[in-house]
């Protein structure tokens, strides 16, 4: 039982690196404007809050992505152009900052608080790139998302969002990622995850993966106890441990009656000499 | 218990014995109820095993015909407008979509579903136990070669039936695996190309027949196969009678134990009914493969952690561990690659449960006498020491299966762990085959110390003065 | 240390079966007996469990007809049988007479009877005088039926290779989506992979569906011959797996080269195959044998993607005697 609790309650959230390479702004461009919570462009927000993120990234981040986020070869990529909603993505989930530069980042609880995160978020922004996506799970369609999900994003996350494997990386499990957070992860494509474009995922789309990962951190454990929804390992282990176990335990009870009475020597074996049936003190000894 | 009292004989009431006059008289069937009422079964718990997996079998006919009632073995598309919302409006076979439909909408369907998926696992779990039973105690010996034959084949008949009807409701997982079966099925030699086109009704994912086929071959063709042979292996045993145990009374020629009537019969019934309880209970509140939580399959999808039921655990591990070895001649596949792993290894596995009576008398116990008695592991340190040292290549290859769960749980990176296991398949069979060898012996030098199997009484003071012997 | 761990190990097995020990028999003794006399707790045990049944059969009832909850269902089935099951163990094991009998095991062979079988099996073939001829003739009659039913499965190797290699693929078709859009080279960015269909035709065939990624050009390690079949660093994979048939859903992509080692490339969720995308989708690690085909690419005048051949070898997996 410890093994299959291991099993289900591994929510173990390891994940992604943050390394968006300088050049192409990874979310969407132009029409639909995006209107960020917190930070929508680096223009316009208060000087104030820029310089509050500048010190801060000098004393956190810039040991590995360079005093001005250009960038340092072999310990951490240029910010310029990643834009919010990469900087949003890693320091809301914890991945940033990174206890070296060579781990693969997982998800932690932030290491910054809110207000700090949105005077980095800001910073970062300034250097230009997306902001952060806007995202409305629920005028998404689930069939849809379910479609959408099987089709780009199960290959890694398993189809129920618990996470996985790729060779040379594990991949999070997403019972903690918000909508918002999904949404980051799709344009930004965070450490091997691959990115996705307004041309191959639409807004509308998003949504709707969105809502249908929101509906995999809700799911429909019709059949009772979901021991963990990755399928036929730990029902394995219930069969093996449970099911299994237990009618041996009862094979155990009721199968020996003749040797039980022979383990304790009531009456030991040799006393009696070969008569057919006669009566015996304490019962079946055999 | 204590102060039972002897009666001779219970002379049979009127009441009973007109029914089995009236067999008696028609069908002469008095001698065979005589035979099989004071038929004596031997006491160990272990011989309870192979009874688990009968009245599972049971369990399994009872739930699969309910659900048989309902299945609908087409691949025909479909747009799903069930009771299952998340799926609304989601293009899926009608295989898929009667599985939903058991699920959400049948009374007692999702029990009945979950109750016999429950029950499979359990069937070859049990099956599985048995054998093990079986072959550390020498129960194969001479003259239960042919039964223990008949037991093999009831195993892989048991895992393929288990993965026909994992593949039927054609989930994500369950087209995952019959690709899987496909590219094995495509590599067997000679015949893989031919055989699995023909199988499969033209190239993966099939013809519509193909699911009818599978279904035939899950609902009938199997289960009557499945229930021909457990009826051959009762009949065998009845013929030879139980093996047993040595004890007090215990001779290769005689039988010691419970007869049927009415000890064994009531427990062995009360067996049943445990095995449906824990089934049904399990199948109600442990929910097992959640088909609407899976989604439907195409050729253009697949999950992470995939897996199959744990009895196909064995040949995904065989299939990730086999290195990319692939052996093409002059431009032409010889051998394809899931050959090794998909074919191969189950095939010298089970070929070698097949020869293990063949085997153990020529190479290992090198005795081709009749024996009726068993053997406690620890007597025949050789054959306990091949047979732990197989099956601890099986589970090695078998844990490999679910590497890619390790890596996530535990963080070992994936191919290291491989090439781990790799490394492990090859050492610790030997590992095993020595440690348990020396555990064998060493436990059967335990038995001549002088103190061992001392036969004498204790006598101790009691508090009345006297004496008592212990 | 090895020793005394080693002793360790073997004491502990020894406590453990010391728990299962067992006296040796002494050889002539009848152990058969028997013991009547119902304990009054195990008939009131007994009864008080049949009694409670029909109420939770009635309960069963109910739940089927006013409410099937699976879970409540499962509950009241389950202590259901139990009761009952607890009921027939407690009776079997406490309640009737405990009886322990020694039957004779029967011999089995029957020398006498064997003798007669083979004499009669032999009396079978008595003055017939061409009987190898007949045995001749019966084998051939086998040989004959066995080849009558083994041609036919083997005659549908040749055109095999033609149906198991057959892809809707050809120069010119388009790419499109799950949806049948075209796919527009623009909209295929660098880091992004995205699943694609020959146009019109049946996206469950497993020749159909294609990977289509986007890779820097300038680090691209094609074979001389495919230079041309990725225009702009554009590349498309067979979705099928040359091991076993899944489809290959995983792309590793990753981002920073400057902290990452390893390249981008394809992987199958079933047994981790790993294929190189920048070399051809040659086997990085994993069982496949042969690598991913590949699909030329061309970008029409209105930026759609099309391919501009076929497959470079064949989808899915391998079969014996196919020419790879």
């Amino acid at each position: 039982m410890l093994a299959l609790a291991a099993v289900v309650c591994g929510g173990l959230a390891l994940f992604q690196f943050a390394a968006t390479s300088g050049g192409t702004p990874t979310a969407r461009s132009g029409g639909s404007a995006p209107l960020g919570p917190s930070a929508s462009s680096a223009a316009g927000q208060a000087p104030a809050l820029l310089e509050r993120g500048r010190s801060l990234f000098v004393t956190s981040c810039a040991a590995c992505h360079g005093i001005n986020a250009q960038g340092i070869h072999g310990r951490g990529p240029s910010l310029h152009g990643v834009g919010a909603s990469a900087a949003d993505f890693y320091l809301q989930t914890g991945r940033m900052p990174l206890p070296s530069p060579r781990v693969q980042p997982q998800r932690t609880k932030p290491a910054f608080p809110q207000p700090q995160i949105r005077a980095l978020v800001a910073y970062v922004a300034s250097f230009g790139g997306a902001s952060i996506p806007v995202v409305r799970p629920a005028q998404g369609s689930l069939p849809e998302g379910q479609n959408l999900f099987a089709l780009n994003c199960a290959g890694c996350h398993t189809i129920q969002g618990q996470g996985g494997i790729v060779t040379g990386a594990i991949v999070p499990s997403l019972d903690r990622s918000t909508p918002t957070q999904v949404a980051e992860a799709i344009r930004v494509g965070p450490y091997v995850m691959p990115r996705f474009g307004e041309g191959e995922l639409s807004n509308a789309q998003i949504d709707s993966i969105a809502r249908y990962v929101r509906s995999t951190q809700h799911p429909e454990d019709r059949g009772g106890w979901g021991i963990g929804r990755i399928g036929p390992i730990p029902e394995g282990m219930v069969a093996w441990l449970l099911a299994a176990a237990s009618l041996l335990l009862i094979a155990r009870l009721i199968g020996e009656r003749t040797s039980d009475r022979n383990g304790d020597r009531g009456v030991s074996g040799s006393e009696r000499s070969g008569g057919s049936e006669r009566p015996s003190g304490s019962g079946g000894a055999a | 218990m204590v102060g039972g009292r002897l009666v001779s004989a219970i002379a049979p009431r009127s009441r009973t014995r007109d029914p089995v006059s009236f067999v008696d008289e028609r069908l002469g069937a008095g001698r065979g109820l005589k035979f099989l009422m004071s038929y004596v079964f031997p006491d160990h718990w272990s011989f309870l095993l192979g009874e688990i997996a009968l009245y599972t079998f049971i369990v399994l006919i009872a739930s699969g015909t309910f659900l048989a009632l309902f299945f609908d073995p087409s691949t025909r598309e479909l747009t799903y407008q069930g009771a299952y919302g998340p799926l609304h409006g989601a293009q899926v076979s009608a295989a898929y979509a009667s599985a939903l439909r058991l699920s959400f909408d049948v009374k007692g369907g999702l029990l009945a579903r979950q109750v016999h998926h429950w029950a499979a696992l359990l069937f070859v779990a049990a099956i599985t136990l048995h054998l093990l039973r079986i072959v550390f105690t020498g129960a194969f010996r001479k003259p239960r070669e042919l039964n223990y034959l008949v037991g093999v084949t009831l195993l892989a008949l048991a895992i393929l039936e288990g993965f026909a009807g994992y593949s039927l409701p054609d989930d994500l997982l369950s087209g995952m695996g019959l690709a899987i079966a496909w590219g094995v099925a495509m590599s067997l030699p000679l015949v893989g190309g031919p055989f699995a086109t023909a199988l499969w009704g033209g190239r993966f994912p099939g013809a519509d027949v193909f699911e009818s086929r599978l279904y035939i071959a899950h609902v009938f063709l199997i289960p009557a196969i499945l229930a021909a042979l457990i009826a051959a292996h009762l009949a065998m045993i009845m013929i030879q009678r139980h093996s047993q145990f040595p004890g007090p009374g215990r001779r290769e020629d005689n039988v010691v134990g419970t007869p049927l009537w009415p000890g064994y019969a009531l427990r062995s019934l009360g067996l049943f009914v445990v095995v449906a309880a824990v089934l049904v209970l399990m199948g109600g509140l442990i929910q097992i493969n959640p088909v609407w939580l899976w989604g439907p399959y195409h050729v253009y999808v697949g999950t992470n952690g995939a897996q199959p039921d744990w009895y196909l655990g064995w040949l995904i591990g065989a299939l990730r561990l086999m290195p990319n070895l692939e052996i093409h001649v002059f431009g032409h596949t010889i051998v394809p690659n899931p050959f090794f792993g998909g074919a191969l290894f189950p095939g010298i596995v089970f070929a070698l449960l097949y020869a293990l009576p063949w085997l153990d008398r020529r190479f290992i116990s090198k005795d081709y006498r009749r024996h009726d008695l068993l053997q406690r592991p620890r007597d025949n340190p050789r054959r306990t020491a091949f047979a732990a040292s197989v099956l601890s290549g099986v589970a090695i290859v078998f844990a490999a299966g679910s590497v890619d769960r390790l890596f996530y749980q535990f963080g070992f990176g994936y191919e290291g762990a491989v090439w781990f296991f790799r490394g492990a398949f090859l050492l610790v069979p030997a590992l095993v085959f020595w440690l348990t060898k020396r555990i064998c012996n060493e436990l059967s030098r335990e038995r001549a110390h002088p103190l061992r199997d001392w036969d004498g009484e204790l006598v101790v003071r009691n508090e009345r003065g006297g004496f008592d012997a212990r | 240390m090895i020793r005394r761990a080693w002793k360790a190990v073997v004491a502990l097995v020894l406590w453990r079966m010391g728990a299962l020990r067992r006296k040796p028999s002494p050889l002539e003794e009848d152990p058969s007996e028997r013991t009547v006399g119902a304990p009054a707790w195990a008939e009131w045990l007994v009864l008080a469990l049949l009694a409670t049944t029909p109420l939770l059969a009635a309960c069963v009832v109910a739940l089927v007809v006013l409410e099937p909850d699976t879970q409540l269902l499962g509950l009241a089935g389950g202590a259901l049988l139990g009761l009952l099951a607890a009921a027939l163990l407690v009776a079997g094991r406490w309640l009737v007479p405990q009886e322990t009998e020694v039957e004779k095991r029967p011999a089995l062979r029957d020398p006498a009877q064997v003798e007669e079988v083979e004499r009669d099996l032999g009396a079978g073939a008595e003055g017939i005088t061409r009987r190898r001829l007949l045995v001749g003739a019966a084998g051939a009659a086998g040989a004959g039926l066995t080849a009558a039913v083994a041609i036919p499965v083997v005659a549908l190797g040749p055109g095999l290779e033609e149906q198991l290699r057959r892809t809707p693929w050809h120069s010119g078709r388009a790419l499109v989506d799950e949806e049948g859009t075209p796919i527009l080279a623009a909209d295929v960015r660098e880091g992004s992979f995205l699943t694609a269909f020959p146009e019109h035709a049946d996206e469950e065939d497993l020749g159909s569906p294609v990977v289509v990624v986007r890779v820097d050009p300038a680090t691209l390690n094609l074979p001389p011959q495919r230079r041309a079949w990725a225009p702009e660093g554009l590349l498309a994979y067979s979705k099928i797996c040359t091991h076993a048939a899944c489809a290959i859903s995983l792309y590793r992509s990753p981002l920073s080269q400057s902290t990452q080692a390893r390249g981008p490339a394809l992987v199958c969720p079933c047994h981790y195959s790993t294929f190189d995308v920048l070399n051809g989708g040659g086997v990085e690690f994993g069982p496949a044998g042969r690598p991913l085909p590949q699909l030329p690419l061309s970008i029409d005048a209105r930026g759609a993607l099309r391919a501009a051949g076929q497959m470079s070898g064949p989808v899915g997996p391998s079969w014996w005697g196919d020419a790879s």
